[in-house]
């Protein structure tokens, strides 16, 4: 049943749904609502809330309780989250799978609470040390961050890697009817034979992510890297009103919202113009991306954020130079909005020679 | 006649520690310890960054292997995760007690039902000899290279006193590996700190006085003389806290 959810609770609940019972946070704003829902939750479904010392602290603690056989979480914003890019290296070189929420805020530094998308990078190219990866979610509303979360789970466990939903400040504060999804028996849940939860005098099992010898090491990193091969398959994007586009907007999350009420403003005005919009950013919807500027009909594909440019170095190695890639960003905190948009797609559209661009406003 | 062998919870892999290195010495007191409270076989045991980083070839148990500093809060994670088994905490003092002193305090003062085994010998071993949080005044180290000059370097960290003003923890001992009365007291106080983490009775710490000849540049018998008659001074074992 629909209830009206804000987001950050709708992800917690969702995670609880999933059969998380291992939750780990510390305050930071705007995903106070996440610890503080787990807080009053985890102690009916019988699981364990801990408040950290810090999210140092918390991302260890995940990495414990996951690599004990638990579905564990975490959740912050923006600094917090580069404390904890330590422990995702960790967690990612000793394949432990859990889930990691960055409700993004404005950086760098302490920067603001507004909202953000400014940890693109961070996300998506690794963050901590090392050679690694992890599969990132971008929901646009409350109610795929609930599918998104509850979906993070199971793909943790299939890869044994950490998962983190990306969302920002806005996502976390806003509140939309939503359905959680149903919840799961821990029973049926798939088993972990590769957890460190006691093995009762049977064969020794290790979390760890030390490898002295190089070629161990370098054999260690292949397997990972197959991993996220493999993980190519759970590649997912929206396409809104593209196939006879002249000009392709790029955004995720929340922005991707905000673009597509530009796009239908500028379908209103006769402008030729669709939405690519990212769900996963690793493993970024490249192929999307590169097919729909490989149309002669398209002009330009304009990428727009709330950064000074991040996703946009991926949208340019997909168009690959087949077509001209302006960028538009807002940020500091400052969210865009559609007639900001409306108005980047018809300077660019006109700028690179899109006709229905180029024509008078209807 | 009791028979010497080896402990069920100890595999055949030879220790790589140095030659007068107390670890060995300390990793199968923990066994003995696990063993006698019948906890070995389900025990979770987590190692540290430091020379006890490879713990886990040493120990038949499931282990996990922390980054530096964060083995309180790995533990945290598993006795959520896990709420009846046996869990052992292994760390050095500059794990425990310098990058890792966030985690420890709260570990303690939460009360979390683990038992941490803190291995300090005063120096950081792994890396060379470096100063370490609990380097003693005057003591010679890489970093401290005419000794340590606590108007500049700062001074030194008693853990065990520390710890022991907190309410979280039910048992916070300091021993000594120097001689055979102590290493069996050590033991003893492991045995203790296991059966009241099977009471569920909260955070125990060991603080073990330990050797580390390669770095203190003595031989093993010199380092064990040095404990006895110079560290004990600075770090007076003894029991510091009981429920």
């Amino acid at each position: 049943m629909k209830k009206l959810w804000k987001g950050n609770e709708a992800v917690a609940e969702a995670a609880i749904a999933a059969g998380c019972r291992c939750f780990f946070g510390y305050p930071i704003t705007p995903q106070n609502e996440i610890p503080e829902y787990m807080s009053r939750r985890m102690g009916e479904v019988g699981g364990s809330f801990v408040q950290a010392e810090s999210e140092v602290a918390a991302i260890n603690m995940v990495y414990g309780a996951g690599g004990a056989g638990a579905r564990a979480m975490t959740s912050s914003s923006s600094p917090g989250i580069s404390l904890k890019q330590e422990g995702i290296s960790y967690i990612a070189g000793a394949q432990v799978p859990c889930v990691i929420v960055n409700m993004m805020r404005a950086g760098p530094g302490l920067g603001g609470i507004q909202p953000s998308q400014s940890d693109y990078f961070q996300a998506t190219k690794g963050g901590g040390h090392g050679d690694y990866h992890m599969l990132v979610y971008a929901p646009s509303g409350v109610q795929e961050a609930a599918d998104l979360t509850y979906k993070a789970f199971d793909k943790a466990d299939k890869y044994r890697s950490p998962v983190m939903i990306l969302g920002d400040g806005m996502l976390g504060q806003m509140c939309e009817a939503a359905e959680i999804p149903p919840a799961r028996q821990l029973k049926d849940l798939p088993e972990k034979p590769w957890a460190a939860s006691g093995n009762g005098g049977k064969a020794q099992r290790i979390i760890n992510s030390i490898y002295m010898s190089p070629d161990t090491l370098e054999a260690h990193n292949r397997e990972l890297f197959d991993i996220y091969a493999e993980m190519e398959k759970e590649t997912a994007w929206e396409e809104y009103k593209t196939s006879d586009a002249e000009i392709i907007v790029v955004a995720y999350g929340t922005v991707a919202r905000i673009a597509k009420a530009a796009v239908n403003s500028s379908r209103e005005n006769g402008i030729k113009v669709g939405l690519i919009r990212p769900i996963t950013l690793y493993p970024f919807p490249s192929k999307a991306i590169a097919d729909a500027a490989q149309k002669r009909s398209v002009k330009c594909v304009l990428t727009v954020e709330l950064s000074m440019g991040q996703m946009v170095e991926d949208v340019r190695l997909a168009v690959n130079g087949r077509k001209p890639t302006p960028f538009f960003g807002r940020t500091g905190g400052n969210v865009t909005t559609p007639q900001e948009i409306s108005a980047q797609i018809k300077a660019n559209g006109e700028k690179y020679g899109a006709k229905s661009a180029a024509a008078k406003e209807k | 006649m009791a028979e010497y062998k080896k402990p069920e919870m100890l595999t055949d892999t030879p220790f790589h520690y140095c030659p007068g290195c107390t670890h060995g010495i300390v990793h199968r007191l923990i066994a003995e310890a696990a063993e006698e409270v019948g906890a070995s076989k389900d025990a979770i045991g987590i190692a540290p960054v430091g020379c006890a980083v490879f713990a886990y070839n040493y120990f038949k148990c499931d282990m996990l292997q922390a980054a530096h500093g964060r083995a309180p809060a790995v533990a945290t994670g598993v006795r959520r995760a896990r709420p009846d088994n046996l869990i052992f905490v292994y760390q050095g003092d500059g794990d425990l007690a310098s990058i890792g002193m966030a985690e420890t305090v709260h570990a303690a003062t939460r009360g979390e039902n683990i038992t941490v085994i803190f291995i300090n010998n005063g120096i950081y071993g792994m890396t060379g000899g470096q100063m370490a949080p609990t380097t003693m005044a005057g003591q010679k180290t890489t970093t401290s290279q005419s000794g340590r000059d606590v108007k500049t370097h700062g001074n030194p960290i008693k853990i065990c006193e520390l710890l022991a003003t907190l309410d979280g923890p039910c048992y916070i001992a300091r021993t000594s590996m120097h001689d055979v009365k102590h290493i069996r007291e050590t033991k003893a106080a492991i045995v203790k700190a296991f059966k009241k983490q099977q009471e569920k009775k909260g955070f125990s710490l060991i603080e073990i006085l330990s050797t580390c000849p390669t770095n203190f540049h003595l031989s093993p018998k010199a380092s064990l003389d040095y404990i006895r008659d110079t560290a004990v001074n600075f770090y007076p074992l003894g029991v510091f806290k009981e429920i």
